[in-house]
């Protein structure tokens, strides 16, 4: 049976369900969240208005036994940066809709009145809308145990925390991972807008459907390539025993590991936070250093970290967010960031936006820098809570900046830089200003080129070869994050000549087609250029494509260099 | 001359975090020092001096601070 769209109707609170548009059905993951978006969404209304719309799509590849294919992308207009959005996550989610044929789901309109709050239960036979009372109020956790037992220990789930409820513009979605863990779609504020469609969850049911392959000889074949070239990639192997904890110390040594709300491209704690430590308290601690977060990833970036006790603490402990809570708010206690970690996963809450909108706060005075325990007790007795205080952090650094009087506040599109300081590591300075999304290092990851020396390198204080690097992995990426492909595939991917074609041949093979390597290059092209004009036409210009002022300004130590690109060089980012 | 070597991930395995040497002559190369560590160089996928990247051939002098990383990445 043809994969269906099911578009749930909030206003209304009707389903149907539809065909796949013959122009949407080459389309996955972000391509299709994108599309979609682009095609039914005003791009001037309001994110948490009734004309937003929240897309929710497996990649093309996900259900299938292909090796990583298990990502779900959500996509709307975000509330947090205006721009169109996407963003994706593992779990078990991605599998379980491509099994049930659901090519997507899209969330349209808003209930009438504040009250009611409801769920959606997708299984064999179509998708409903039921009301929910009990669940109200709680976190994430409480979420996927209730719907197991309620429904069953094998449904997937989607959900809210209180933070999507509150419509906090960092505000992130879940996915339930294998293990009945978490996995988010962190950035954009995204669980805003299914907060203000007023549905806390989606549940969807387990089958014993499977995924149509046009070609099943041709797919085993090129999947077997594919996967050797991730299993064999020495990258791979170190993700799978350090996580991406790993670039800790690697960037900090390449002085751009921004540091105190950016002032500095070292940490002195470093050490107490990387990733050798990380992996060394994990096994002390008997966690697991290797878990991955569906089934069918042979990389296994994830791991359970354990608290002092040896009691499971938190999973998917990645470097950005132990970075965001770490260097950049001093806090060098892997324990205190545990902790955060796993109330910002329950809450629902992008762990990223929010701890670089601690660092801004830090800088306000609201709390000191390096204060592990009151940044926990924030999170708890403020964001938690719903207070004003709460609200704006909860609502990201530039709500905080913009509430203190701040002006050092790291974001683009006023989406929070991550992990990687621009003046120190340019190629991904022009990621931050030229993503169709706001500042998000997954967009272009330069830090391949110009750090890990992964695709050629690139020197990184040099701004030569940066915009056209930028862009070509904004190309890939817009690619690979249509076919349900977890992006650490990339490294392999450009280190092993047998990998990319593999993958192409997969798609080929699932869907009976004869793409070719142009061909999704074309795609990612069209991908990008389509968000783009969908900014546009939401009143973005290319004087958006910028950096806050500052790091043209202060010099960042240990390089004592600045950004220093000019608005023409920007600018000649979109010309393809 | 004194140089400072710094190893990370699982080249720290039965060798050191930093330690600081003056067993090296000048003009040694990155390379050098990190075979004399018993390492492969196949293996090293990112070598720094003072905090910039550096080719295994290149030259130490006094007070250098090398960096030395397995193949790595992350994101
Ligand atoms: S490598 Fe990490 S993020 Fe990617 S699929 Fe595996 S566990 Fe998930």
């Amino acid at each position: 049976m043809a994969d269906k769209i099911y578009r749930v109707n909030m206003t209304t609170l009707t389903t149907t369900v539809e065909d796949v548009p013959e122009n949407l059905q080459g389309h996955g993951g972000r391509g299709l969240t994108s599309n979609i978006v682009a095609a039914e969404v005003e791009p001037t209304c309001h994110p948490l208005g009734s004309h937003n719309k929240l897309v929710i799509a497996p990649g093309l590849l996900s259900g299938t036994t292909a090796a990583n294919s298990g990502r779900i992308s959500c996509g709307a207009k975000s509330p947090l940066t205006g721009t169109i959005k996407e963003s994706n996550a593992g779990g078990t989610a991605a599998a379980m809709l491509a099994k049930l044929g659901c090519k997507a789901i899209i969330i349209e309109g808003m209930p009438s009145t504040k009250d009611n709050w409801y769920n959606l239960v997708l299984n064999d036979k179509g998708i409903t809308i039921n009301e929910e009372t009990e669940l109200v109020g709680k976190g994430n956790f409480a979420i996927v145990e209730t719907v197991a037992s309620r429904l069953g220990e094998k449904f997937g789930v989607i959900s809210i925390g209180q933070a999507g409820e509150m419509k906090m513009a960092s505000a992130n979605i879940s996915i339930k991972d294998p293990d009945s863990h978490l996995r988010s779609c962190g950035r954009g504020g995204l669980g805003a807008v299914m907060g203000s469609k007023q549905i806390k969850f989606i549940a969807l049911a387990p089958t014993d459907n499977k995924v149509a392959i046009a070609d099943p000889e041709a797919f085993t074949a090129a999947n077997r390539v594919f996967t050797k070239a991730l299993v064999d990639n020495p990258i791979s192997q170190a993700l799978g025993q350090y996580g991406t904890n790993v670039l800790v110390n690697i960037i900090n040594e390449a002085g751009g590991l921004p540091t105190r709300n950016f002032t500095s491209g070292q940490f002195d704690g470093h050490e107490e936070i990387s990733g050798e430590t990380m992996h060394d308290t994990i096994v002390e601690r008997e966690g697991k250093p290797k878990h991955n977060c569906h089934k069918g990833c042979v990389i296994q970036c994830s791991q359970i970290y354990n608290d002092m006790n040896k009691k499971y603490k938190t999973s998917g402990f990645e470097y950005e967010s132990i970075w965001a809570m770490g260097a950049d708010c001093c806090v060098d206690n892997l324990d205190h960031i545990a902790e955060a970690d796993s109330m910002m996963d329950d809450m629902g809450i992008d762990s990223i936006e929010t701890s670089v909108a601690m660092g801004v706060a830090m800088e306000a005075e609201v709390l000191e820098f390096g204060d592990g325990a009151e940044f926990c007790r924030i999170l708890k007795d403020e964001v938690l809570a719903g207070t004003g205080l709460g609200r704006i952090i909860g609502s990201g650094a530039g709500s905080v900046g913009r509430a203190y009087g701040v002006t050092r506040v790291p974001v683009v599109k006023n989406q929070a830089i991550p992990a990687y300081d621009p003046r120190a590591i340019k190629g991904i300075g022009i990621t931050y200003a030229t993503s169709t999304q706001g500042a998000d290092h997954t967009m272009g990851y330069t830090i391949a080129t110009n750090i890990l020396g992964v695709g050629g390198t690139v020197d990184p204080l040099s701004k030569e070869g940066q915009v056209e690097l930028s862009r070509n992995l904004q190309i890939a990426t817009a690619a690979i994050d249509s076919t349900g492909m977890c992006l650490f595939i990339a490294f392999a991917a450009l280190d092993d000549a047998t990998c990319l074609p593999a993958l192409v041949d997969m798609l080929n093979a699932r869907f009976g087609i004869g793409l070719t390597a142009d061909d999704v290059t074309a795609l990612g092209i069209s991908i990008l250029k389509t968000e783009h004009e969908f900014n546009l036409a939401a009143g973005f210009t290319n004087k958006d494509d910028r950096l806050p002022e500052f790091f043209s300004e202060e010099p960042i130590a240990p390089h004592n260099v600045i950004w220093d690109f000019t608005d023409e060089e920007l600018d000649t980012f979109w010309d393809f | 001359m004194k140089i400072t070597i710094k190893l990370f991930a699982y080249f720290r395995d039965g060798r050191f975090k930093k330690r600081v040497s003056d067993f090296f002559d000048e003009g040694t190369s990155p390379g050098e020092v990190i075979t004399s560590l018993g390492l492969d160089l196949e293996d090293v996928g990112v070598i720094m001096v003072n905090n910039r990247h550096a080719a295994a051939d290149s030259c130490l002098t006094e007070g250098d601070v090398l960096a030395v990383f397995p193949r790595i990445g992350g994101g």
